[in-house]
């Protein structure tokens, strides 16, 4: 199983990719909705491509509060 | 449908239509692609009344308060029925509000019971602010099997079989505690009495019918007044069928159009304008020929849809764009905020009518829906039957504070008579929204009425009439404000308009930009032009459905300085 650490990385390298940002431009702590100025429907979309790449679902009230990739990350990491 | 004349409850109506109806289907749930749960009437009634009984065995009593703070889905209306069914007041609550938002509201409505899901409760039982509050009872759905409840009781264990007693209310009773959007410090619970939604019920079903076969898909969430309305207490009183999906992501909600083949689905306008810039995008990547030909086709469509709809006409003109909504959809309802007359025209003209109208929680969900008789883009519509609507102190250009006296308007604010003196005044509710009716007796808003500018020239401008100017501008969101409005003065002199905005992100604040704004200000007539711009680089804060909270962004801005803040034009 890939650990926290590459997992996260692997969020920030999906992100940068889904919304055309120069490799290494986001870090973890990032708020998503401040750094990249998504919508919450934007939101929605950058989740199925996480869930298609780690293979996994992500209900959509595990986003409820969340607003960072490192959060993000561990919420995908407890279902890996 | 049910003849509401004759009843003085919801708890009544609904008792009867699970009987009337009792094999229709009534609900549907899915997650993704999965259908969860497909049940009857007949079924609803053998879920809630179990329910409802081991509320009453927990204490709950006649009047009590009950709370729903859930995600849209079949418990979320089973538990409405066993609240109602027991005589109890209904407090529905926006389940993305913060843990601390939901403990002030259930202490300010007093709720007993609480009803909600485990990912809520698990963020609600951390949250200090619990300790001040004693809740009777706390039932919580979708627990994995080892979670820690935390006091709360599992949602399938909590029921008793023996029949619950029906407990009817009066008219003039208050069936629930509605929180309208802005959870300032001063929370505003509108007390809807049962007449309340009996009355708005009947109008709005008048005008936009349902019946057993009908399939409402529910995507606003549930304790919006216009979702309760149009996705569980008219639909019942129909018979029709209510779909929930457990899932926003975009593309299991336009499976879920063709799957359900859905009848009506009420968006609020930035999911709207989002659906209208997806299908743009489609329409564009069609080759120059086909293109061509289905522009001809809107062409057509437009010019025989102009006096009324003619739905079966344009599913067959316009036979791909409304199979991808299913191929069956009546209108799309669209409220919560003010829509762009472009948006509403632009799915008209593909021949999907877009019930558009103006109300607010105080008045019961709607009080002008645009009747398709013919179809105006550029109003709110005319007054529902039952709605008495007048302009309140019209200035020189007719418009005004827009009055409403109806059986729908709420009978006042939870424990403030102050402001609810304040904003009921002689039977009269005062919108603080500003309007005009023009010939045909369509209402026009214009603005709220404190956010207003008066020219020089004796003219009233209202921002968001100039807002249509900026329609589209490259950039994340923008608001016009009176200058004077964000930053007050002591004065009725030099009075302006600001265009504040937020830049998308690493975008720059470019002389091309500046100059669009310049071309798109010059447009307008000039003394209703914005003076200058102002940015702000942070999301403009919204209500749960998406509306700007202009108040609260005012006072975000105010705390610029305005001197430096505003970059004249």
């Amino acid at each position: 199983m890939p650990t926290l650490k590459n997992t996260t990385q692997e969020v920030l390298t999906l992100a940068e990719q889904h919304f055309k940002l120069a490799p290494g431009s986001l870090s973890p702590g990032d708020d998503f909705f401040k750094k990249l100025g998504i919508d919450s429907l934007q939101t929605l979309e950058l989740l199925s491509r996480l869930e298609n790449h780690f293979n996994i679902e992500l209900p959509d009230y595990e986003l409820q509060g969340v607003s960072d990739f490192k959060t993000l990350a561990e919420r995908i990491q407890s279902r890996l | 449908m049910l003849d509401l004349a004759k009843y003085s409850s919801i708890g009544a109506a609904l008792q009867d239509a699970v009987e009337k109806f009792a094999s229709e289907t009534c609900l549907i749930e899915a997650d993704r692609e999965r259908e969860k749960d497909r049940l009857t009437y007949s079924e609803f009634k053998r879920r809630a009344l179990p329910l409802a009984r081991a509320m009453q065995d927990a204490g709950f009593s006649p009047a009590d308060r009950a709370s729903i703070v859930m995600t849209n889905q079949s418990k979320w209306l089973i538990s409405a029925y066993a609240i109602f069914y027991s005589g109890g007041v209904l407090v529905p609550l926006d389940y993305k509000l913060t843990p601390a938002e939901h403990w002030q509201l259930l202490q300010h409505s007093g709720a007993k019971v609480l009803i909600t899901e485990y990912p809520i409760w698990r963020q609600l039982s951390a949250s200090p602010a619990r300790d001040a509050i004693t809740l009777q009872t706390i039932v919580v759905t979708d627990a994995p099997p080892n979670a820690d409840l935390s006091g709360a009781q599992r949602w399938e264990e909590f029921h008793s079989n023996a029949k619950p007693a029906f407990v009817s209310r009066e008219r003039k009773d208050v069936a629930s505690i509605v929180y309208s959007s802005g959870t300032g410090g001063r929370p505003k619970g509108c007390m809807m009495t049962h007449e309340n939604y009996l009355e708005q019920c009947v109008a709005l079903t008048t005008l936009y019918p349902f019946w057993p076969g009908v399939r409402y898909l529910s995507i606003l969430p549930t304790n919006h007044a216009i979702d309760f309305m149009v996705g569980f207490f008219g639909p019942f009183t129909c018979g029709a069928s209510v779909v929930h999906l457990r899932t926003l992501r975009p593309e299991f909600v336009r499976e879920a159009f063709t799957k359900y083949k859905i009848t009506y689905v009420s968006l609020v306008p930035l999911v709207l304008k989002n659906l209208q810039k997806g299908l743009l995008v489609r329409f564009e990547e069609l080759p120059a020929g086909k293109r061509k030909i289905f522009n001809a086709l809107v062409t057509i469509n437009k010019a025989l849809t102009k006096s009324r709809p003619r739905l079966w006409l344009s599913r067959r003109l316009l036979k791909q764009v409304h199979a991808a909504f299913g191929g069956e959809l009546q209108a799309i309802i669209v409220g919560g905020a003010f829509t762009e007359p472009q948006t509403l025209q632009f799915f008209y003209d593909l021949g999907i009518p877009v019930a558009n109208g103006y109300g607010l929680t105080e008045a019961g969900t709607a009080i002008t829906v645009n009747d398709l008789k013919p179809f105006r883009a550029d109003t709110v519509g005319k007054p529902l039957p039952g709605m008495e609507v007048k302009i309140i102190d019209p200035a020189s250009d007719g418009v005004g504070e827009v009055y409403v006296r109806s059986k729908t308007v709420m009978s006042g604010y939870l424990n403030d008579p102050e402001l609810t003196a304040e904003t009921i005044v002689d039977g009269w509710l005062r919108t603080g929204d500003l309007g005009q009716f023009d010939a045909q007796g369509h209402l026009h808003l214009s603005g709220r009425k404190k956010n207003m500018i008066v020219t020089e020239e004796g003219k009233n401008i209202y921002p968001e009439d100039i807002e249509s100017a900026f329609e589209s501008l490259p950039v994340k969101e923008f608001c016009v404000f009176a200058a004077n409005y964000v930053w007050p003065q002591r004065s009725m002199l030099g009075e302006q308009l600001v265009l504040a905005i937020h830049l998308e992100n690493q975008q720059t604040f470019t002389e091309e930009l500046k100059k669009e704004i310049t071309q798109r200000n010059n447009r307008l007539l000039n003394y209703k032009r914005i003076h200058g711009i102002v940015l702000f680089n942070e999301d403009f804060p919204r209500t749960a459905s998406l509306k700007i909270k202009r108040n609260d962004l005012a006072t975000l801005l105010a705390k610029l300085d305005r001197d430096h803040a505003i970059l004249a034009l």
